[in-house]
């Protein structure tokens, strides 16, 4: 099985950060505007560099959305920062409006996302963002798996013309992608080949599932894993390609079963190849404080969490 | 252009707007006939504009921004009278297939529109975004933006206020539309504005008033608004018009802010305005 080296450790949105400010020096049509959170969301180098390009509005996100979705009329291409919570479910309205349904070019850049926000508690712990983008026509959803991903991922989508949803997160966590990696938008990355399981996992759930994936070979089990970094479109093909071949399949991501990663493949299934799925995500309830560790554990979304859920579903083949 | 000739147009435009909503038996009348006379003086005594090239990017041209979507008959008639489409293509308004929605929408690619708007309260946003724009792109054109008195009671118009005017965007021109009437009766009933004049100049804008139906007093302060620009703060014009305007059983009454006339009321409409360009 491949071995996956751990190149270092980062949180998420410093990947975000640091493509920001690549892309910014790439690109002078790129513009950036945050709700008060530049630190959180290091945004700061890009602040630093390019002051005439970034735009600080306070705490006022829906007037945030409203002015990238303006900016955009004239060229400019506006990444928006907030925290996952306050860029979905606030302003949902506003996007939907504004950029999906009028077509614009704007990034809603989230950090913070899901239980791993930690202590701050359920108030700011949005697990249901993913669903309610991935239902917006237009839309495009990218959850990248580590720093090098999230970098990647936010340089990407500057040359995408249309709405795109990019979820990162707070943690510091594993490295596993390399630097020079390509993204491309929609294009799942098979990580571990395997025969008996396919483990389809986004965000930090990619991780665990490798480890999951090397527990389950100790044990005699094969497992397939794919990091689906873009959640719509959906890589169909990665999907059916690989459960064609494992029958079963289990989905691993930081956020509600309803509507999310699980719901997504699962439609796909239902449509071409119905087939055992098992699912590893938040069940229907709120998170609380407590750090991403206790959490992640306390909600069922860690490493053995997604070994259990492999072996009920193969049982179910 | 004279005055009268405005006002040929507006009649028509008038016209326009009842057959429309008669037509399909829904849509918004009564603001509409409330905006006529702004909406055709901007168009076609001040924007810079060019409609038989209608470009998304709006490059040295001034812009327009409808934020109460609702009125639309009004404003596509003006853009149909001003060249961005066939005037023919009123009679599809709200029809399935067509690319004149009920609410003002971008993804039928209609000319003249940038910004879909129905769901209250974010054009004021939406302006603010392409003002900024334009001072990044050094484009000196204008933006204008038209917001409902009732609209005003969305939260996000207040946000936009205070970036707008903490940030200088000294490039726009927001009118409101101040009848004094939203659905559920009058805007003092429902939730009142209380002193409108000293909100906005307290947020630290530039506030001006004007008589929406007086030709003389529209084109003196958008002009006197148009010569503030540039001098570090926002602009905003609070305009009192009469809803229903220029249709008598309609005028004053909030009852015809979303209710079309049926057949024998368009002909009572259609006896009062004057037929100047054709109808479509």
């Amino acid at each position: 099985m491949k071995q996956f080296e751990i190149l270092g450790k980062k949180d998420t949105r410093s990947g975000f950060g640091e493509g920001l400010l690549e892309i910014g020096r790439k690109n002078p049509d790129v513009v950036a505007l945050c709700a008060d959170l530049t630190g959180s969301l290091k945004m700061d180098a890009f602040l630093k560099e390019f002051p005439e390009r970034f735009f600080q509005a306070g705490i006022a996100e829906a007037n945030m959305i409203g002015m990238a979705a303006g900016m955009t009329i004239g060229g400019k291409i506006p990444y928006t920062g907030t925290f996952a919570n306050f860029s979905t479910g606030r302003v949902y309205d506003q996007i939907r409006q504004s950029v999906a349904y009028s077509q614009k070019n704007v990034k809603i850049c989230a950090s913070h996302a899901g239980l791993t926000l930690g202590e701050d508690g359920a108030t700011h712990q949005i697990l249901e963002d993913i669903g309610m983008m991935r239902m917006l026509p237009n839309m495009t959803v990218i959850v990248p798996a580590d720093f090098n991903q999230t970098k990647q991922a936010t340089m990407a989508i500057a040359d995408h013309f249309g709405p795109v949803y990019l979820r990162f997160g707070r943690p510091v966590v594993p490295i596993f992608v390399q630097p020079d990696a390509k993204f491309i938008i929609g294009k799942a990355d098979l990580l571990i080949e395997g025969t008996d399981v396919t483990i389809i996992a986004c965000g930090h759930l990619v991780w665990k599932s490798i480890e999951a994936a090397q527990q389950l070979a100790e044990q005699g089990i094969s497992a397939e894993v794919i990091n689906m970094h873009t959640i719509k479109p959906l890589d169909e093909k990665a999907i059916l390609d690989s459960v064609r071949k494992t029958k079963c399949v289990v989905t691993a991501e930081e956020h509600m079963l309803n509507g999310g990663l699980g719901d997504a493949v699962a439609q796909v299934l239902a449509r071409h190849l119905p087939s055992p799925q098992e699912y590893v995500g938040v069940n229907d309830t709120f998170g609380e404080s407590g750090t991403p560790d206790e959490l992640m554990v306390k909600y069922g979304l860690d490493t053995p969490n997604i070994v259990e859920a492999v072996k009920k579903v193969i049982k179910r083949k | 252009m004279e005055i009268q000739q405005l006002q040929a147009i507006a009649t028509q435009v008038r016209r326009d707007i009842v057959r429309m909503v008669s037509g399909v038996n829904s849509g918004h009348p009564g603001g509409s006939l409330g905006c006529t006379d702004f909406l055709t003086v901007l168009y076609f005594e001040f924007m810079k504009h060019n409609p038989d090239h209608f470009s998304m990017d709006g490059k040295d041209e001034d812009l327009f921004f409808l934020s109460n979507g609702h009125i639309s008959p009004v404003w596509y008639s003006v853009l149909a009278r001003a060249g961005y489409f066939p005037i023919e293509e009123l009679g599809t308004f709200r029809k399935l297939n067509a690319r004149l929605q009920g609410h003002p929408s971008v993804d039928k690619k209609i000319p003249g529109v940038r910004m879909a708007s129905g769901s209250l309260g974010q054009g004021l946003s939406n302006g603010i975004g392409a003002a900024l724009t334009k001072k990044l792109n050094n484009d000196d054109r204008l933006i204008y933006t038209l917001h409902g008195d009732g609209e005003l009671q969305e939260g996000q118009i207040w946000e936009a206020a205070l970036y707008a005017a903490a940030n200088k965007v000294d490039n726009l021109i927001a009118t409101v539309d101040y009848n004094g009437r939203q659905i559920d009766g009058d805007v003092d009933d429902v939730l009142s504005l209380g002193d409108l004049k000293g909100k906005w100049q307290a947020f630290g804008w530039e506030v001006l008033e004007m008589d929406g139906h007086n030709y003389s007093d529209l084109i003196e302060t958008l002009n006197k608004a148009k010569n503030m620009t540039g001098n570090g703060k926002p602009i905003i014009i609070i305009m009192k018009t009469e809803m229903g305007q220029g249709v008598d059983y309609m005028v004053g009454s909030h009852k015809w802010h979303g209710v079309a006339p049926n057949a024998e009321q368009l002909q009572l409409a259609l006896d009062q305005l004057e037929e100047t360009l054709g109808d479509y």
